[in-house]
């Protein structure tokens, strides 16, 4: 197909850079330069989509951010997709790949189309609540159906092959908006020196410049851009950053700028390039200058492609050379419109009237218009379009002056084009996005930002301006302020150019164009396309009772689309305003949040996936661990071997191994990961007394003793061993996943409750590596490590701690046992953790050492029934819950964290829940964890439930399943059978017991 | 995202250095073990949640570690002040100040 709709010069596109695309399986031609959009109009494309609800076919209708139709799929392959691209802003690329998102099967035939003709009462707004609620359980097969029929676009079944960045910048003053009034702002800013970013979203800066008809100090206004953009590019102080979507604008000045950086070049970024980078940036000061949205007025099958906006007219011709249509009808409330209708006759091509709402419009546009030929009908109104897959014609009537009736005759004329204009909506959504509300103005016909607590201010058309020379004159104010404001006090002052511009007439205020019946009854007036949300819809809604803006907006979903209601919605509130009669700012606005456009998920994501999402900790022994083919769990950000399988082992065959070997030879642990913190000065041994439930006034120096810590509720949190190094010195260890809070607890009590204490805390978890031998050949393998402790049974005492060599490196040695075997912890400083631990090996060949990890760990302990705090404990145990009345002092004078929460009455009364052992009826069923504990396993649902499964595990050594798990009473009921009912239906029986399964006396550590 | 000036680095930092840490200026009762359960559930569980002004505690987590005070406008999300812990804010709400003067 050729590009019928070109003109053969002008433009900002290269033509001799002609580009190959390929929509909806159909190979086109444009320029470098084009758009999809002007691609797509170039060659007379008229259907880029079904609207969502009534599937009826739809055209372009703007040509930027606020198109609600032209939305597509693209991607030349499966794993370059990206869903909902506004087919106006992006960029043509030789080989790109698009589909309408809309419409299935296709959108020139959409079977969908037929229930959209079938007429409006037939899906009336709320039809989606009212029709398919019920039965609930049908929900998910409607649900499928109606998203196949709707059609939201899909992401990619593959990964992005592409990266995405994020840079973090400060500036001085951040202009958002790269037309004439940011142009002007970033020029002035630039002066005094400060730091400037100026973005816009289009690939070229100037805004609405780049078309415009005014001359700027006796030049083409586009041709003043290209000189001051020229003159920001060679100042140092100014980033220029076109392809920019500030997408939100957040608390304290904190704008997200969304940079595309080859979405304009290739389906998939050149190797080694970032896709898209996210800019965070700080501003000291924001200048506003985001334009406004041409808005089009609500008619009779206004939806039919070939209606656009005027202004989108005038772009499509003077930026790309494309004239979409032979013959234009023009309706517009005001002058700025008339611009179009000039722009198209100068293309040669025929404008069948001007229809002006007005009944006497008097600016310059009018005797420009008179002079060029052109037909004016002032006092009328297009009130209904006639055609289908295009415009065909249209029928005018005259209006009266409040522009609520239609007072005929109507009158057909023909066309292909009907373009219209309501006026302009200041773009104030940034403004609205850190809660500030737009203010209406009579005279700007809008809403302008509203005051805000941001330090921004605001430059152009966003404040409601339409003449040039003022957007200009704001735009040089409002960059000299922010810069006085961020701190620069020699702001140079620009002298404002001349501007040659028409004189403006007065506008109209109208959004909705009366039919001859009234709107129930007249052909669908659509107001926003995205939703297919109808003047009717509106209406019906206001009428049954949802009279909040916001209830109207949620009754039919104007505004929902991912445009967020760009076009419609201020069409949409004064409609709802009229029916409820109401004035506008009455009604008030729903809010806007961000995103300001849709923004892609790898650029909020940045380099933060993969193998980057989180950063990972390693212990000093990683490469032993791998080298000898460890299985690897994340305990908090920390990589822990899980177990260390062999060749041709299952998972439990290992652990098997593992755990005979802690318990009849030696066996080794790396557990470095365990939180470490170091704790000086006088007050150290006060200070831990306080934040343990138990005693530490006694402790000497070369011992070790285990506390449980409680939060305030006297609910445990965090646990571990302690060690005293001297009277004013310990090393409190936590559990790997607790470390960091501990940390923090220590600190927020020692600050704010207890800052007179002398006592200082310092995380060492990093600087020490801790291997845990274990086994009754434990002593045997380190007494070959060191010659400077006695490890003998009487010199070295269990929980006793003792500084000497192993393997000639200094060390901690600890005789403390989690697995309650002979078991001594070794510490040396982390840079030797690899080289002790293969000395460590060297010499335990001959013990057949083996290393084991946490699995093997949590089995041992449970059969010792030792605790995990944060698997056995939820925030909802206290000590006694857990049977660990000796770890709580009532001696202790003061009254340490915990003590006053545990003995509030709801923590003393009979029935708590209780950690007990539980055995299973089959002794090789092992229950699993978090398994509901019941009575009788008979009772109808909702059965009575005592407790849950919190550690579960199958013990080589006792040769059976054990349990530890909270019971309801659990201490009363030792012996007592309870079932744990799963979800196959099956029911798991078992005997409440001791928790600790092995060895109850610990004579087996005390050897 | 706040921009959060600590009164001890004496800097303004990003919000992802802190962590917010509750309510400011609630004191451990002197004597725990002599309050009864519907005191210590105050303490424990009674927080407010004004609209408008609040002093609220932060520590800066990936800094100095300290905690400090921060009186915040819970509506405009603007930071009012930043006060070390032990001293008072200067700015506090209408229904604040009559709180204090008959307490």
């Amino acid at each position: 197909m050729t590009q019928n709709n070109r003109l053969s010069s002008g433009g900002r596109i290269d033509r001799s850079q002609p580009l190959t695309f390929t929509f909806n399986g159909k190979q086109y031609q444009g320029f470098k330069g084009d758009t999809v959009a002007s691609a797509l109009l170039a060659n007379g494309v008229d259907i880029v989509g079904r609207s969502f609800k009534y599937s009826r076919p739809r055209g372009v209708i703007a040509a930027g951010a606020e198109e609600p139709n032209a939305i597509l799929q693209m991607g030349a392959t499966e794993a370059t997709q990206v869903p909902n691209v506004r087919a106006t802003q992006q960029e043509l690329f030789d080989g790109l790949v698009c589909q309408v998102t809309n419409g299935w099967p296709s959108a020139e035939f959409d079977v969908m189309g037929l229930v959209g003709k079938a007429g409006g009462s037939f899906m009336p707004p709320g039809f989606y609540y009212k029709t398919f609620m019920y039965p609930q359980s049908m929900w998910d097969t409607y649900e499928k159906c109606i998203r196949k029929a709707a059609g939201l676009g899909r992401s990619p079944r593959e990964n992005d092959p592409d990266i995405y960045d994020h840079i973090n910048q400060h500036v001085d003053v951040m202009i958002v908006g790269g037309g004439a009034a940011g142009l002007a702002a970033a020029l002035s800013a630039s002066r005094s020196g400060a730091r400037v970013i100026l973005a816009d979203e289009q690939a070229e800066l100037g805004g609405s410049l780049l078309h415009a008809s005014e001359s700027i100090d006796g030049r083409p206004a586009s041709e003043w851009a290209a000189e001051v953009i020229a003159q920001l590019e060679a100042c140092d102080n100014v980033q220029l950053l076109p392809r920019s979507t500030v997408n939100g604008y957040h608390d304290h000045n904190f704008l997200t700028i969304h940079q595309r950086c080859t979405d304009h070049l290739l389906d998939c970024a050149p190797i080694g390039q970032a896709r898209q980078r996210m800019h965070r940036v700080r501003a000291k000061w924001v200048v506003l200058a985001t334009g406004a949205h041409e808005r089009p007025l609500v008619f009779a099958n206004n939806d039919v492609p070939g209606c656009m906006l005027a202004s989108a007219v005038t772009t499509y011709i003077k930026r790309y050379s494309v004239v979409p249509g032979e013959r234009l009808v023009l309706m517009t409330t005001n002058d700025s419109a008339y611009q179009a209708a000039f722009d198209w006759a100068e293309s040669g091509r025929f404008v069948v009237a001007i229809v002006d709402t007005r009944a006497h419009p008097g600016g310059d546009v009018i005797d420009e218009a008179n002079r060029r030929g052109l037909k004016v009908i002032a006092g009328s109104a297009v009130i209904e379009v006639k055609g289908s897959k295009r415009v065909t014609g249209v029928s005018v009537s005259a209006i009266n002056q409040l522009g609520d009736k239609a007072l005929g005759p109507v009158k057909h004329l023909t066309c292909d084009t009907v373009a219209s204009s309501g006026g302009w909506s200041p773009a104030v959504h940034l403004s609205c996005h850190t809660g500030s509300r737009p203010v209406w103005r009579d005279d700007v016909i809008g809403f302008v930002p509203g005051n805000s607590q941001q330090k921004q201010l605001t430059a152009g058309a966003i404040n409601g301006t339409a003449a040039l020379s003022t957007c200009l004159q704001e735009g040089f104010q409002a960059g000299r302020e922010a810069a006085i404001n961020a701190g620069f006090d020699t702001v140079p002052s620009i002298s404002l150019p001349k501007v040659d511009e028409r004189h403006i007439g007065a506008a109209m205020a109208l959004f909705h164009i009366p039919h001859s019946k009234p709107t129930s009854r007249a052909p669908k007036q659509f107001v926003d396309f995205q939703t297919d949300v109808t003047a009717a819809g509106i209406e019906i809604a206001t009428r049954e009772g949802y009279e909040s803006i916001e209830h109207v907006k949620r009754y039919t979903a104007m505004g929902f689309g991912t445009d967020q209601g760009k076009l419609g919605n201020i069409n949409g509130m004064a409609i709802a305003a009229k029916s409820m009669n109401k004035t506008i700012p009455e009604t008030g606005t729903t809010i806007f949040r961000p995103n300001y456009t849709p923004v892609t998920f790898g650029a909020v994501a940045g380099r933060h996936c993969g193998e980057l999402f989180d950063p990972k900790r390693y212990s000093a022994m990683h490469s032993w661990h791998l080298k000898n083919g460890a299985l690897f769990e994340d305990v908090g950000l920390w990589k822990r071997p899980w177990y260390f399988p062999q060749a041709g082992e299952s998972m439990q065959e290992s652990l098997n191994r593992e755990c005979k070997a802690a318990r009849e030879g030696v066996a080794i642990l790396d557990a470095s990961t365990l939180g470490k913190i170091d704790i000086q000065g006088k007050d150290a041994r006060e200070f831990l007394g306080r934040i343990y439930t138990n005693a530490w006034a006694k402790l000497a120096i070369g011992k070790c003793r285990y506390g449980l810590m409680c939060g305030e509720d006297g609910m445990v949190f965090d646990d571990g061993v302690t060690a005293c190094l001297a009277d004013d010195h310990f090393v409190m260890t936590t559990t790997t996943g607790g470390a960091a809070r501990v940390l923090e607890w220590l600190e927020l009590y020692h600050q704010t409750e207890w800052p007179e204490m002398e006592v200082y805390f310092n995380t060492v978890t990093d600087q020490w590596s801790t291997m845990t031998i274990s086994g009754p050949n434990s002593r045997k393998l380190l007494s070959e490590l060191t010659g400077d402790i006695d490890l003998s049974r009487d010199a070295f005492k269990f929980m006793d701690w003792h500084e000497g060599t192993v393997a000639g490196v200094p060390a901690r040695v600890f005789r403390i046992s989690f697995t309650g075997e002979l078991s001594f912890e070794v510490n040396v400083p982390a840079n030797y953790g690899l080289y002790v631990w293969e000395k460590v090996f060297e010499h335990g060949a001959k013990y057949n050492l083996t290393p084991y990890g946490t699995e093997t760990m949590h089995i041992l302990r449970a059969e010792k029934g030792f605790i995990i705090a944060g698997q056995d404990t939820d925030g909802s145990v206290t000590p006694i819950d857990l049977g660990m009345d000796w770890c709580v002092s009532n001696q202790k004078p003061y009254s340490y964290i915990g003590k006053r929460g545990m003995n509030r009455e709801d923590c003393l009364r009979k029935n708590r829940k209780q950690l007990v052992g539980l055995k299973t009826k089959r002794s090789d069923v092992v229950i699993p964890e978090g398994s509901q504990a019941v009575a009788d396993p008979n009772e109808p649902v909702p059965m009575t439930m005592l407790g849950h499964i919190t550690s579960s595990y199958y013990s080589a050594c006792l040769g059976r399943s054990i349990a530890m798990g909270m019971i309801r009473d659990g201490f009363e009921r030792m012996g007592q059978t309870v079932y744990y009912p799963q979800p196959d239906g099956s029911v798991i029986e078992a005997e409440i017991c001791s928790p600790i399964f092995l060895d109850p006396k610990g004579e087996r550590q005390n050897v | 995202m706040f921009y959060i000036y600590c009164p001890y680095c004496q800097e303004h930092r990003e919000e992802e250095e802190f962590h917010a840490a509750g309510q400011a200026h609630i004191a451990r009762p002197a004597d725990p073990d002599n309050c009864t359960d519907e005191e210590w559930g105050d303490y424990l569980y009674f927080r407010k949640n004004p609209r408008g002004l609040h002093h609220e505690m932060w520590v800066h987590a990936a800094g100095c570690r300290k905690f400090f005070n921060m009186t915040r406008d819970t509506q405009s999300y603007e930071i009012k002040e930043v006060y070390k812990m032990g001293e008072q804010p200067q700015i506090v709400s209408e229904q604040d100040s009559i709180a204090r003067g008959t307490a």
